[in-house]
């Protein structure tokens, strides 16, 4: 209990008095997954609609490996990546490993899946009359396709939030490619992590608090823009 | 409504089929919207109305055959966005995106690039005729599904489509909605004379709205004619069971003088204004309404009709606000009365009951002599 109550104390020292290193900890976390998350975005949305309102030969198949991908083990993300872009690895050449750009592959990897599901499913769902009735009304393919992303709005922001959420609290890709290298790679979830190795419960915690802080925050934002669409 | 006699047909379609596989789902070798008229579509679920309708609308491609517009057939997906963008269509689903029901009216026209002052006079215009001005800055998921479909009518108008397309469109509404509405839709297709192709199961909106009728079933068009010819005269027993011809019965010529044919059926004979040959068999069709009944000893009535039979009541079942009243009279048959007729003649199940129809009343469909 005592343990705890100390532990508390030293976070809310730390979170009052803002360390620089913790600060850059924490921004450093917002910035790859943030990054990460908005590849996954542009990346995500486009492979969802296209695999949602098309037909093809392999497609459940397809649809199957995604879901699939909404799965898969960050470790597991983790060594693939570090394996590509290891010194003599096919991506070697880049010189990417224990970067921040290294950790923004691997989230991405992470989270493009899901974004993907997320956005098959809600324009799935979209009753496929809907889109007889745009083009009847003289939308061509983009602007069709433009008016039902535009329509299934709400499961598509819940696909960011969950695709962001999976990514800020991962630990194990970011430990494998990034390394958790103070000042250059060390993020948040790996700061908890070491620290709490260390045991230092104090700095563990008030990291934690300040993680617990940023998924409310950046979700608390998508809730009400999600909420206001819905209402206006 | 008259439609155009002249001009070219604002679409059509020329040995038309589409596939599905190897399973053939619909089998047109031509047919028609003719200039301002309103042609309906009939046929039970399932026989292809909705797939013909999506390959004349351009959102469907068949697997063989031409779709035309004004006479030109119809090539390349930029030909189908400009045609597109000439005519509207409305699905029974009144489908309005998640906005307000002026943006969801408005959206066809910007789409169509219509200047902005001509689209808010349409809009105003259109959905004060179809009574929903005072919905214009509602959220379209709230209205109720009469407001809807009203909405989604107007924004089918608000388009000044050359052709107009509707699929089922007043199917999911319920019966006082759908007569409110079908009694507008009706005035605004006698004023607006746009071209029309509606496809429908209910007989009741093909004989309210529709100059032509085509009947439709397991992919192909059994019959095309006015309502009359199809409703009266269905030329074979499916579509005489579809368009609702009343008794069907099986029958056989036994002899015939002068128009006038004697046609067995069960053993007894029926007189029948005919032409058909001595030795044919036919299908006898006789509409219930046509079918008088009287009570045994009620004394000879003074009618003209020549066929007259005595039978014990089967069953006494209502059909809306009238009463259904099958016999026995050796075959099979059911005349349609009125509740108060019933009352009167006090009628119950297996009393005795004379039925008289006359010869003319009578539609017959001969079958190829083997």
């Amino acid at each position: 209990m005592d343990l705890i109550l100390k532990g508390i104390v030293e976070a809310f020292k730390l979170l009052v008095h803002g360390d620089p290193a913790v600060t850059m900890i924490a921004l450093l976390s917002l910035g790859v997954s943030l990054s990460a998350t908005a590849i996954s975005l542009i990346i995500g949305i486009a492979l969802g609609t296209a695999i949602g309102l098309t037909r093809f030969f392999g497609r459940r198949f397809l649809i199957s490996l995604i879901n699939t991908g909404m799965g898969a083990p960050p470790t597991v993300v983790g060594l693939v990546v570090m394996i590509f872009l290891w010194r003599n690895g096919p991506l070697g050449v880049l010189h990417l490993l224990y970067t921040p750009a290294a950790m923004v592959v691997a989230q991405f990897i992470i989270s493009v899946p899901i974004i993907t599901g997320f956005t098959l499913a809600s324009t799935q769902q979209i009753d496929k009359k809907m889109q007889f009735q745009l083009q009847a009304l003289g939308a061509s393919r983009m602007q069709m396709v433009w008016l039902l992303l535009k329509e299934s709005r709400l499961p598509l922001l819940a696909a960011v939030m969950a695709g962001f959420g999976a990514i800020i609290s991962e630990v194990g890709a970011s430990m494998m490619v990034g390394g958790n290298i103070t000042g250059q790679t060390r993020v948040l979830t790996t700061a908890i992590v070491m620290e709490t190795g260390k045991g230092e419960f104090g700095t563990a915690i008030a990291l934690s608090i300040i993680l617990m802080i940023l998924v409310f925050g950046v979700n608390l934002l998508l809730t009400w823009v999600q909420q206001r669409s819905k209402t206006s | 409504m008259n439609p155009g006699s002249g001009g070219t047909a604002p679409a059509g379609v020329t040995k038309l089929t589409v596939a599905y596989g190897t399973r053939k789902v619909l089998d047109v070798p031509a047919l028609e919207v003719l200039p301002g008229e309103v042609l309906v579509v009939i046929g039970p679920n399932g026989s292809g109305k909705t797939i013909l309708l999506l390959c004349l609308a351009l959102l469907l491609k068949p697997t063989t055959g031409t779709v035309s517009y004004l006479g030109q057939p119809v090539t390349g997906q930029r030909q189908i966005l400009r045609l597109r963008r000439r005519l509207a269509v409305v699905f029974q689903e009144s489908l309005l995106l998640s906005n307000s029901v002026w943006d969801n009216v408005t959206l066809g026209m910007r789409l169509r690039g219509i200047p902005k002052n001509e689209v808010k006079a349409r809009a105003q215009k259109w959905l004060e005729r179809f009574g929903v001005a005072h919905l214009a800055k509602r959220q379209a998921r709230t209205l109720s599904g009469g407001e809807a479909k009203r909405v989604s009518l107007a924004r089918a108008f608000v388009l000044e489509p050359e052709v107009l397309f509707l699929d089922e469109p007043f199917a999911a509404l319920d019966s006082p909605t759908r007569q409110a509405l079908l009694e507008d839709f009706e005035g605004v297709l006698r004023e607006t004379k746009v071209s029309t192709l509606m496809v429908t199961h209910d007989r009741n909106e093909a004989l309210a709205l529709a100059d032509r009728v085509a009947v439709l079933i397991g992919g192909t068009i059994r019959q095309l004619g006015t309502p009359a010819e199809v409703f009266n005269f269905p030329v074979d027993e499916e579509v005489a069971v579809f368009v609702e011809a009343g008794n069907i019965l099986p029958g056989k010529i036994l002899s015939q003088t002068a128009g006038l044919a004697i046609i067995s059926t069960d053993g007894r004979e029926i007189e029948a204004v005919s032409s058909l040959p001595v030795g044919m068999k036919v299908t006898i069709c006789l509409r219930h309404e046509d079918v008088t009944l009287s009570l045994p000893g009620a004394g000879p009535l003074t009618t003209s009709a020549r066929n007259r039979f005595a039978g014990r009541v089967t069953r006494i079942f209502p059909v809306g606000s009238q009463v259904r009243v099958t016999l026995d009279c050796g075959f099979p048959l059911a005349a349609l009365i009125t509740g108060r007729s019933l009352e009167g003649m006090g009628l119950k199940e297996g009393q005795e009951v004379v039925s008289t129809f006359k010869a003319s009343s009578i539609h017959l469909i001969g079958h190829h002599m083997t």
